[in-house]
């Protein structure tokens, strides 16, 4: 086979293929971030929630601060001011580390907002039978808060798979990157956004499926 | 014995409890009268060590309930406690609503546990509801779970705030009932009600509470035959 005069060439398996991979680490990055920033989430959202002083200054403008300057800004100052404090993070690093911090400034709300649906008077009934503050909070208010808020998290938690695409910008070859070069390459757009929407569906509805399915399963 | 002395409750600037001294023995039933916002709730809520309290003492089984080195988790294991709003797991079946208690905070084996558990649904009549979830019980077998997850620690006492007043007139036989049934068994009782009736037949003693004072206190035919406050007669004026 001759090589091609053109710059240009047509899409064929091997860039499927590519952007199967390319799919893979938005999983990978996603997968990460939204579990890290999930747990540190909840965290935050309890310091919120009971409110102690040090929490109400500090963390909450901070985490608003996370949460309404775009992560597109977030993630290029991080990438470029990170060396300068000592820490040498390639993109991928970076995109966890900024995508964790967002995660969880969403998180936050959010677990509050689950802690809240709680109740203290069911909490005084569980704490009146001797069950203590943390028994509590893993049997009581995790399970209850946790459901009544699972389907605003399955929206955090899509909503940053979809934001992972921004790591691009410092040079990760996730989903939309890939798409990009083929698109480049080969001139087709729609052929190739059409397979790139494929694998991001792909990526997100057995999420949403089996999110749903849980939530079916609860409502008994 | 629950012993309170001097028992004073402030919730910011607002005298909620202003001197109680009380007494009640093992085996006693005592039911708390008075109009909204006289400060029953409060002293519940005191007792078991859900509020803080700002002076006096309460003591229970010897246990200074709110001293610094007290262990409330302990004590409340002794204190059974039932609420207006019947406040079931709704994420637990029946039978692991009760179970968990003993579980988790006696560590008792799943399956002990679960025969505890069973043996008090038996107990307060909703052995035919084990397996179904709070949702799918009325407010009357709610309230009646809640007594039987408060017994599955085998308490020395029960505390009842107003256990009735949430529900639907039709159902509040059969947790009187229920109430009816422990006080024959001998439990220790404090509850709190607007159930004239229960207080007369059932108690053996009355307290009337007035604006965080506890006015009165006697035998229900005292109370409700010759009540000595003014307070009072204008309260069961009102009632009845
Ligand atoms: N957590 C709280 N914070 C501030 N004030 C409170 C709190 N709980 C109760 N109070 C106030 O304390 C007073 C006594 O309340 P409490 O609930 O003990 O009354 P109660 O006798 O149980 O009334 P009811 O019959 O309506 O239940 C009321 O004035 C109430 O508004
Ligand atoms: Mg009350």
């Amino acid at each position: 086979m001759e090589p091609s005069l053109s710059f240009f060439s047509d899409f064929n398996i091997n860039d499927f293929w590519f952007l199967g991979q390319a799919a893979v680490r938005t999983l990978w990055i996603s997968l990460l971030s939204i579990s890290l920033g999930t747990v540190l989430g909840i965290f935050f959202g309890w310091a919120l929630y009971e409110g102690k002083l040090a929490a109400t200054l500090t963390l909450a403008p901070l985490l608003d601060v996370f949460r309404s300057v775009p992560l597109i800004i977030q993630l290029v100052l991080f990438y470029n001011f990170a060396p300068i404090m000592g820490l040498n993070l390639d993109p991928f690093g970076s995109g966890v580390v900024i995508l964790t911090i967002y995660t969880s400034a969403l998180v936050a709300n959010v677990a509050r907002g689950g802690i809240e649906a709680v109740g203290k008077p069911l909490r005084n009934a569980a704490r009146s039978l001797g069950i203590s503050y943390w028994q509590d909070l893993r049997y009581i208010v995790f399970p209850i808060g946790g459901r009544a808020v699972f389907p605003a998290w399955v929206g955090v938690a899509l909503g940053v798979m979809k934001d992972s695409a921004l790591v691009s910008v410092l040079g990760y070859v996730e989903l939309l990157k890939a798409s990009q070069i083929l698109i480049t390459r080969t001139q087709e757009p729609f052929l190739i956004l059409i397979v790139a929407g494929a694998f991001y569906f792909a990526l997100s509805y057995p999420i949403s499926r089996y999110a749903a399915n849980l939530e079916k399963s609860w409502a008994q | 014995m629950i012993q309170i002395r001097d028992l004073h409750k402030y919730f910011g600037p607002l005298h909620v409890l202003k001197g109680i001294n009380l007494e009640v023995k093992k085996g006693e039933v005592l039911s708390v009268i008075g109009s909204s916002g006289s400060g029953k709730s409060t002293l519940l809520y005191c007792i078991n060590g859900l509020e803080t309290i700002q002076k006096g003492d309460i003591i229970v089984n010897d246990i200074h309930v709110h001293a610094k080195q007290t262990n409330l988790n302990q004590v409340r294991q002794k204190m059974g406690m039932v609420f207006q709003q019947w406040n079931s797991f709704p994420h637990l079946t029946a039978v692991e609503n009760v179970a968990l208690a003993p579980k988790i905070v006696k560590g008792k084996s799943k399956a002990e546990a679960r025969k505890i558990a069973l043996s008090q649904l038996e107990h307060v009549g909703l052995l035919d509801k084990v397996d179904a979830y709070p949702n799918a019980l009325s407010g009357g077998q709610q309230q009646r779970l809640a007594i039987a997850r408060a017994l599955a620690m085998e308490p020395d006492y029960m505390l009842f705030d107003e256990a009735t007043s949430a529900l639907d007139p039709e159902l509040v036989g059969e947790v009187l009932d229920t109430m009816r049934l422990l006080a024959e068994e001998g439990m220790t009782m404090i509850c709190v009600t607007h159930e004239m009736s229960f207080a007369r037949d059932v108690s053996d003693r009355v307290a009337f509470f007035h604006d965080g004072v506890m006015e009165e206190i006697g035998s229900p035919s005292q109370i409700f035959g010759a009540p000595q406050s003014e307070h009072t007669r204008k309260f069961l004026a009102k009632v009845r």
